[in-house]
């Protein structure tokens, strides 16, 4: 191979830099999202079981939304029969910290440096929900 | 080492049954399980019905200044309706106007000139063919069974065909953050987001809480709300008994919006 000696050396330390952060990480536990703990009644179930909450809640969220304000059923009714207001003040009124007072059009719940009960997940997962741009945050549920 | 016709064909015919087997045994190995069957979606009980929601504008409960305010304001307050402060950008869901705009191409010769210098209350004429449902391309803007035309704020994409093929200039565009820009957010009725398309909407949101429009209950009698196919509704005693006028009927676009001037001192 022409220059061979110098394009395997030169791969080795492309590989090497490219696995850096790897190697830097290795053994090192994840440690997760930050949980929140939020104000609520610990008896209580969220509109699901947790479970399904925590793996379908954005799909939940959709049918919702489109239940809500497309077909005009502003009532769900879960797998146990119980009944709830379909809004986003629902959701809110468990899920707050109350730690952050949060003022409606420049604190954002979900997206700014608040320890509020999306943003906890959702900062670790890199993923930004759009919600409370229009929506407001658990302040105007818990008035 | 080149490959006959045949070959490839057997070839690509493995590798096809390879994929679609392999995502057959993945699925089932990942299980689905993301129903929950049980669950189902009701209207509110508390909820006010009609097959046709119309509103009867009475035009002699209109007369000072403050009759309009107390109305817009009504309406300005709970659905965060921001004031840029420049008739450019401003966002309308109820507004006054005179009557060249109201009723601009329709002329009634009988309509006295005192008529004519009335000023009007406007707002979405909620159409039975709505021209702004068939120009959005998204479904943002759409009829319910009810009659009222409703906006979905969440599928505009902001391409305003809807503020083009609307006739009574009912629908405004979010030009810039309306947050910074409402007096008083009220936490129970959301914000918009710059581009997004917005206007009147009957109030949906209270009346599948059992209440009346904001308007109506502020305007002391001067805007009348019910359903338009009950023959015992008040909106229909009026309508079938006085005389009513409708903003350009010309169009066909059938309004659900009626103008009472035959009601008390004018006409």
């Amino acid at each position: 191979m022409y220059k061979g000696g110098r394009i395997i050396a030169s791969l080795i330390i492309f590989v090497a830099f490219l696995t850096l952060p790897f190697f830097f990480n290795l053994g090192k536990a994840n440690a997760g999202p930050d949980l929140p703990t939020y104000a609520s009644s610990s008896d209580s179930q969220c509109v699901e079981p947790a479970a399904y909450m925590k793996a379908n809640h954005m799909q939940l969220l959709l049918k919702w939304r489109d239940s809500d304000v497309r077909d005009g059923n502003s009532v769900y009714i879960n797998s146990q029969g119980k009944s709830f207001d379909i809004s986003l003040e629902t959701c809110v009124q468990c899920h707050t910290t109350q730690a952050t007072k949060n003022t409606v059009g420049v604190n954002n719940p979900a997206l700014n440096t608040s320890d509020q009960f999306c943003v906890s997940c959702h900062n670790y997962a890199s993923v930004k929900p759009t919600c409370w741009n229009c929506h407001s945050g658990p302040e105007g549920a818990t008035k | 080492m080149s490959i006959n016709r045949r070959q490839f064909l057997r070839r690509a015919g493995v590798v096809t049954a390879l994929g679609l087997g392999g995502s057959f045994v993945i699925n089932g190995i990942s299980g689905k399980k993301d129903v929950v069957a049980a669950s189902e979606y009701a209207p509110s009980t508390q909820g006010l019905k009609a097959n046709h929601w119309a509103m009867v504008v009475d035009m002699s409960k209109f007369k000072t200044e403050d009759d309009f305010k107390r109305v817009i304001e009504s309406c300005v307050s709970i659905h965060n309706i921001p004031d840029f402060g420049n008739p450019k950008d401003e966002i309308k869901w109820i507004w006054e106007d005179d009557y060249e705009h109201t009723f601009s191409g329709g002329d009634n010769e009988y309509l006295t000139e005192d008529f004519k210098k009335l000023p009007f209350m406007i707002m979405c004429n909620h159409c039975e063919n709505p021209p702004c449902v068939k120009a959005c391309p998204t479904g943002a803007t759409f009829k319910r069974p009810d009659g009222i035309v409703d906006m979905d704020f969440h599928r505009c994409i902001g391409c305003r065909f809807c503020m083009g093929a609307c006739p009574f200039g009912a629908r405004s565009f979010n030009y810039r953050d309306p947050r910074p820009f409402i007096k008083k957010i009220d936490t129970d009725y959301p914000t918009r987001t710059p581009g997004v398309v917005e206007k009147c909407i009957f109030c949906v949101e209270r009346l599948a809480d059992g209440l009346m429009p904001a308007c109506v209950e502020a305007s002391k009698g001067g805007l009348i709300f019910g359903d338009l196919d009950d023959p015992n509704s008040e909106v229909r005693k009026i309508i079938s008994t006085q005389y009513t006028v409708r903003r350009k009927t010309e169009l066909g676009t059938q309004p659900s919006v009626y103008y009472l001037v035959g009601g008390g001192d004018h006409a």
